[in-house]
């Protein structure tokens, strides 16, 4: 890592403050990853920006010094979205944190980029509204984040995806320059770019303002949990409770050592079974008492042992709190997992739970089942114990079989962590070398010297066409990463 | 390909544009068989830097700016098949030149449909709903079609087909290049193939009608089914020489009738008008001007205000702000325009007599577009200058 000459450090200081960029060795530590901790790179220095406007002249000297920035949010990604680039920088988004606007009757807020998801919520719940995607780090993770990787969470079933809720924003591209995209009204004329930029992953520029769509709570929410003997029964009653034309508002199915790490993490009152379904429904009153009757008959007739419904709001919460700590909960069965996020077609949901248990007796690896059971995205975590050779290989290559078995049934290698640098490479398994070419037309029109998160994505990233003037290699032509179209 | 007079409906809407500028040229038809064939059509023309429109029923050709050049028309016509319909797993993988009321039959078969209502389902391709973005009143409750959308294929002009997106609902792998020629008017590739969601056909549903005698009454019943917390699957607004409001509930029985029960006590239903679910359809049918408006929800009844001082006019609008106007002259469209643009919305002309400008303020991120533009389409092939700020 090369550090940052000295004038330019001043120049960024005379933008920022002085206490708002980041150069010690070992404070730059802090930022050499994200939630993905096996790949750190540490950065040549931290900014730390508070408004648009710093945000711009700063991306304007990496334009001009052709260094390379990774914007970051609060580091809860989990694909090494937010992991630092080789001699780049790290643009951190965490001073930007206001909530700008709330239009309660238009059913919008404008927030900058390093408000906390859960904190949207919170704003607007007095009003009876709420910020519908809700990643499981709701509580930690930023807006910001939440846009580049197109955050789902368990409600998206229902719900929609962050690119649903989003309306607008103004970026900032490489070149430092200002664009507004999408607006608060709908179908502003002209490219959906907003809806491009959305889950692009921080490649195509940096978010400082983003305009969010708020929905109103239902008049009623029940959550039903239902115990099965193995996850494929409980596979097979969410496949019949979709069937039955229901479409709840979130379906989440998790395994027994799921259920454990759990009950020792947040004291969950779950009953100890093979496959634990929660089922969360919403809407009228009279017809949600009426759905959660049809679902439970549905869950009994596929094999349900025991079918109960969280009694009041601080249950409903409890219920919700052992799911969300699921993966966090995993350091009490492991000292180390992978966690993947693949997705299939829900119908191939028995068979390849089934596929997932022969994989994982094949290794001797142990691996936990936590996922948005409505949706097909599976999160499958892989636990093994650094420290004994050859485990952590062996977890690899699980996990990657695993997102190897999604493609094979026609889905998809990420439902809502993203590529990153950990998946960039089966990217290319996925989809076809003209696909991937056809997406990087877009990332050329952005950001034709790719500066912003460069090296993310795509497994072998096409530089943009001729430079005019005399030909200087990109840095990642010299390191042989890329090549020119 | 293959050369020959343009279709009918083409030459109809082409034919003053053909007068009045010498650049557009004779338009001969192609029909391609496949994706494939399309492609290489699509290429060819592109080595020739011929103009190219593609077409699939034809029912809104005459959007957009009129084209700079226009000599082959390209007809998704014989790609006309429902794929795949993955019912069990709630999705759907049809060709672009499939008419949406094919494929809701298709789907209705197992009890499901494609949550929109664009204009004229009969003729209305895939393709052509997707790149006009045409929607409707479902667009309240399941979105727009960018949501619905979960894969497409597009042929670019240099023949290659590009696959992004999937059959999944949840998919964040790569850019999600779906949303971009959503509502792109063909201008970037075309598109031949699409992956939707779909959802269950409601097991019932009741449409209740309401009148106002006067915009704020209109408006403030809007607020309130806002904040009822209700989950009606439409508001639609019908604003003439009278004001109603038309909501449509769907769900059970029991769901229904106790929301039907809240709203009686804001508002008591009048008789239902007849089909007011296509009224919409029957405003962009007729013939004098016609706009598409996008305001914010709570300006709705501030906006029908100024658009009846500027206008005789009829407007068919839904509770999220776009609408659709008819008004007999093209005199008041400007002002219009500047007026909705300083309240953050926007005004596109579908049809006028006249050539203005027909999308509005390009906004700071035409460069973009336009640079967007240079890289799918190097030559300007497609639909050349039908789009915004001249793309």
């Amino acid at each position: 890592m090369n550090a940052l000459d000295s004038a330019t450090i001043q120049e960024f200081r005379a933008i920022l403050g002085g206490d708002a960029i980041v150069t010690d060795v070992t404070e730059l530590k802090t930022y050499d990853c994200d939630g993905l901790t096996n790949f750190r790179v540490v950065p040549r220095a931290v900014l730390l920006p508070a408004s648009t406007e710093q945000v711009q002249a700063v991306v304007r000297i990496c334009h001009r010094e052709r260094i390379p920035f990774v914007a970051r949010g609060a580091g809860t990604g989990l694909s090494g979205g937010a992991l630092p680039v080789a001699n780049g920088l790290v643009i951190s988004l965490a001073r930007m944190n206001r909530i700008l606007e709330v239009d309660i009757p238009n059913a919008r807020v404008t927030v900058e980029p390093g408000v906390i998801n859960l904190d949207v919520t919170a704003r607007v719940s007095p009003q009876g509204y709420f910020y519908a995607p809700d990643p499981s780090s709701q509580s930690v993770c930023s807006i910001g984040g939440n846009v580049a990787e197109n955050a789902g969470g368990a409600h998206c079933l229902k719900y929609g995806f962050t690119t649903t809720h989003v309306l607008g924003m103004d970026v900032v591209l490489s070149d430092g320059s200002l664009v507004r995209l999408g607006g608060k009204t709908l179908d502003t004329p002209g490219y959906d770019l907003a809806g491009v930029f959305v889950g692009s992953e921080g490649t195509l520029g940096i978010a400082t303002r983003v305009i969010l769509r708020i929905v109103k709570m239902p008049e009623n929410v029940q959550t039903l949990l239902a115990a099965f003997t193995h996850t494929t029964e409980a596979a097979q009653a969410v496949s019949a409770i979709i069937a039955a034309g229901m479409l709840p508002a979130a379906i989440e199915m998790m395994d027994n050592l799921a259920i454990q790490a759990a009950i020792a993490a947040v004291h969950a009152d779950y009953p100890i079974c093979g496959g634990l379904l929660l089922v969360e429904l919403d809407g009228p009153a009279d017809e949600v008492d009426l759905l959660v009757a049809q679902a439970d008959e549905i869950c009994r007739r596929n094999g349900a042992w025991s079918v109960r419904t969280a009694q009041g709001e601080a249950e409903r919460a409890l219920v919700w709190k052992g799911r969300k700590a699921a993966f966090a909960a995993m350091g009490r069965l492991s000292p180390n997992y992978i966690v993947q996020d693949g997705v299939i077609p829900r119908t191939a949901l028995p068979a390849v739970l089934m596929e997932i248990e022969e994989l994982s007796r094949q290794a001797g690896l142990r691996v936990a089942n936590v996922f948005h059971a409505g949706d097909g995205n599976l999160h499958p975590l892989v636990l093994y114990d650094r420290r004994i050779a050859g485990q952590e290989h062996a977890a690899e290559k699980l996990a990657e079989r695993i997102l190897e078995i999604c493609i094979e049934k026609g889905g998809s290698i990420t439902g809502e962590h993203g590529v990153g640098e950990e998946k960039k490479h089966m990217l290319s398994k996925m989809y076809a070398e003209p696909d991937l070419e056809t997406m990087q037309l877009v990332r050329c029109a952005f950001d034709p010297l790719h500066l912003s998160n460069p090296t993310k994505i795509f497994p072998r990233p096409r530089l943009c066409g001729e430079q005019p003037g005399v030909y200087k290699p990109h840095p990642l032509e010299q390191s042989g990463l890329a090549e020119r179209f | 390909m293959q050369a020959g007079s343009a279709t009918p409906c083409i030459r109809e809407v082409f034919r003053p544009w053909c007068i009045q500028s010498g650049n557009v040229g004779l338009m001969q038809t192609s029909t391609p068989a496949n994706q494939t064939e399309l492609a290489a059509v699509l290429a060819e023309a592109n080595e020739s830097g011929l103009g190219v429109i593609p077409a699939g029923g034809c029912t809104k050709s005459a959007w957009g700016n009129p084209p700079r050049r226009a000599d082959i028309v390209l007809s998704t016509t014989h790609l006309n098949q429902v794929i795949e319909h993955a019912w069990a797993d709630l999705t759907v993988s049809v060709e672009a030149g499939c008419t949406i009321g094919k494929l809701q039959k298709v789907l209705s078969s197992r009890g499901q449909r494609l949550a929109a209502d664009p204009a004229w389902p009969e003729q209305a391709t895939v393709g052509g709903v997707l790149s006009t973005n045409d929607t409707g009143a479902l667009r309240l409750c399941f979105g727009g079609l960018r949501d619905l959308v979960i894969g497409i294929t597009l042929a670019l002009p240099n023949g290659t087909l590009a696959v992004s997106g999937g059959k999944v609902v949840k998919n964040v792998a790569g850019y999600d290049l779906p949303k971009l020629v959503i509502g792109a008017l063909g201008t970037l590739g075309v598109i031949t193939q699409a992956v939707f969601r779909v959802h269950p056909l409601p097991r019932h549903s009741k449409t209740l009608t309401f009148a106002f005698a006067n915009l704020e009454a209109m408006q403030r019943f809007i607020l309130s089914i806002q904040n009822a917390g209700l989950s009606h699957t439409a508001l639609q607004l019908r604003v003439g020489n009278f004001i109603e409001a038309d909501i449509l509930l769907e769900g059970t029985e029991a769901g229904i009738a106790s929301q039907e029960r809240f709203i009686s006590e804001i508002a008591s239903p009048a008789d239902c008008a007849a089909d007011v679910w296509n009224a919409r359809q029957r405003l962009l049918s007729e013939s004098g001007v016609l706009a598409k408006v996008s305001v914010l929800p709570s300006e709705i009844g501030d906006v029908i205000a100024e658009l009846r001082r500027a206008s005789t006019c009829r407007v068919v609008m839904q509770a999220h702000g776009l609408g659709f106007v008819f008004m007999p002259e093209p005199g008041p469209l400007l002002p219009l325009r500047a007026s909705f643009e300083s309240r953050g919305g926007s005004l596109v002309i579908l049809r006028q007599p006249n050539q203005i400008e027909v999308w509005g303020d390009a906004g700071s991120a035409l460069p973009l577009m336009v640079a967007v533009k240079q890289r799918f389409d190097p030559k300007g092939i497609l639909n050349p200058g039908r789009y915004l700020g001249g793309i």
